[in-house]
């Protein structure tokens, strides 16, 4: 079940972990996906190390609490996005 | 500026109306963790959006029916309770801004935490069982 807007994806609303083939990882609400890439808007954005913390640590750490929306909006071009998740379905 | 309050009415009720007391300042969330530091609590961050009303509040109307739950059960609401929304989040500042949420406590102590993305484009019936497991813990 996704939000009221049925004509933008499964994906609208939901706050997705996107990995990338680059040493960084973005969460975000999505608001949509094209052949360009994924628009997301109150997102953030994790370097592998970033203040100490892995990418996995990262996302695991946004699991349990959320995640500090610190970009309005960006979008990852397709070519660098490898998989796409709901945060909600990341083991804690 | 607070949302009317006559759009947010109703959105209140559907919680209130069924057992939840609610808190509308800061003031009232302390007494209410005063009161029940000896037990188990949950404040219910309500707010406006859709995952709010297709998701959080029926889900948690559903989980409430069960025999594991908190003993005690507030609500505030976002973008209008503002000094009671803003002290609940201080007991866990760990977590980002995010509504609608949930905080659990226990013995007067925050115990868990359920942010705003489990509840987006969930169903009623999963945002229960993932709570009832949350209650779980807190007895």
């Amino acid at each position: 079940m996704g939000t009221f807007h049925s004509d933008k994806g499964a994906l609208h609303g939901i706050t997705v972990v996107v990995r990338t083939n680059t040493n960084a990882v973005y969460i975000g609400r999505c608001d949509t996906q094209t052949p360009t890439g994924i628009f997301l808007n109150d997102a953030d954005r994790h370097e592998d190390g970033q203040d100490g913390k892995s990418i996995e640590d990262y996302i695991k750490n946004a699991a349990q609490w959320g995640h500090w929306p610190k970009i309005p909006h960006i979008v990852v071009p397709a070519d660098e996005i490898t998989e796409v998740v709901r945060l909600v379905e990341v083991e804690k | 500026m607070p949302y009317p309050e006559e759009m947010v009415a109703p959105m209140r009720a559907e919680l209130t109306d069924n057992g939840v007391e609610e808190l509308r300042t800061a003031e009232a969330v302390k007494e209410f963790l005063e009161r029940n530091k000896d037990k188990s609590a949950m404040i219910v961050l309500n707010s406006v959006c859709g995952c709010a009303a297709g998701a959080a509040r029926p889900g948690i109307l559903l989980s409430l029916g069960g025999d594991t739950k908190p003993d005690a059960v507030g609500t505030v609401f976002a973008g209008n309770d503002v000094d009671a929304v803003n002290y609940v989040r201080s007991l866990v500042p760990q977590a980002p801004p995010s509504s609608p949420s949930v905080y659990m406590f226990k013995k007067g102590e925050p115990a868990a935490y359920v942010p705003r993305h489990v509840f987006e484009g969930g169903h009623p019936e999963a945002v229960a069982e993932h709570l009832r497991g949350a209650y779980a813990k807190l007895s």
